[in-house]
């Protein structure tokens, strides 16, 4: 361990520590999620258009496929697309 | 057994005000007829839409919520079928989560400036605000 005392950082690296991620949905108590809302159901699409994973989103099974299901009500009557290049 | 719907009607941009109210009035009194108890009405006008539909890039959006038994669904689909004007319909059965969310937008109690409301916990209060954490993990997803 003699070499730790020879590098120096301005800051050390803090490795291992994640940010706890949490079900935004349970954590305010929403229940609904409005597909006609289109400004907010882009915070849960990439910039090509396509869902975030839940690994990504941090939802929880049970809203993971309501927000599914809202982004896709919201395609189908054009408020997203399908596929795009540059969304955000 | 009162069941409550919402309906998103998207007509041609090519119609001028007159047209559109009178199809309005067609398709609204149509459900009333039936029985049913029109809860809202919500004329969005015209948008542009996120995608071509026959080839057309923008359309007016008509929003109404009705509640009733529920066979007049069947019937009003077919009719949104057999009409050119419009372009695209979504009917959609409300349960109960939507049914408050829909009073409280109506109420104002929904959004980032929202009225303040007697009761402490609401649910819907922070919809609008988005999860600040959050973010971050979204932008990682390039």
């Amino acid at each position: 361990m003699a070499a730790r005392n020879d590098i120096k950082y301005l800051k050390v690296p803090k490795i291992g520590s994640q940010k706890k991620k949490y079900c935004r949905f349970k954590k305010n108590g929403i229940k609904f999620i409005d597909y006609k809302d289109e400004q907010y159901l882009l915070t849960f699409i990439n910039p090509q258009g396509k869902i975030l994973p839940r690994r990504l989103s941090g939802n929880s099974l049970k809203y993971q496929r309501r927000v599914a299901q809202s982004i896709k009500r919201a395609r189908h009557i054009a408020l997203l697309p399908y596929l795009t290049d540059m969304l955000k | 057994m009162q069941k409550q719907y919402e309906t998103v009607l998207i007509f041609t941009p090519v119609l001028n005000e007159g047209d559109t109210k009178k199809k309005i009035k067609e398709y609204t009194s149509f459900v009333k007829e039936k029985g049913y108890e029109i809860v809202e009405e919500d004329l969005w006008g015209m948008r542009q839409l996120a995608y071509p539909i026959k080839k057309k890039t923008s359309g007016i959006y008509f929003v109404f919520e009705y509640k009733g038994t529920g066979e007049v669904v069947d019937q009003l689909e077919v009719m949104c079928r057999r009409d050119t004007d419009i372009i695209r319909f979504l009917t959609v059965k409300m349960d109960k989560y939507h049914i408050k969310y829909n009073e409280d937008k109506r109420n104002g109690l929904v959004g980032r400036n929202k009225k303040v409301k007697d009761k402490p916990a609401e649910e819907n209060s922070a919809e609008e605000e988005g999860a600040n954490d959050g973010d971050a993990q979204t932008e990682a997803a390039n």
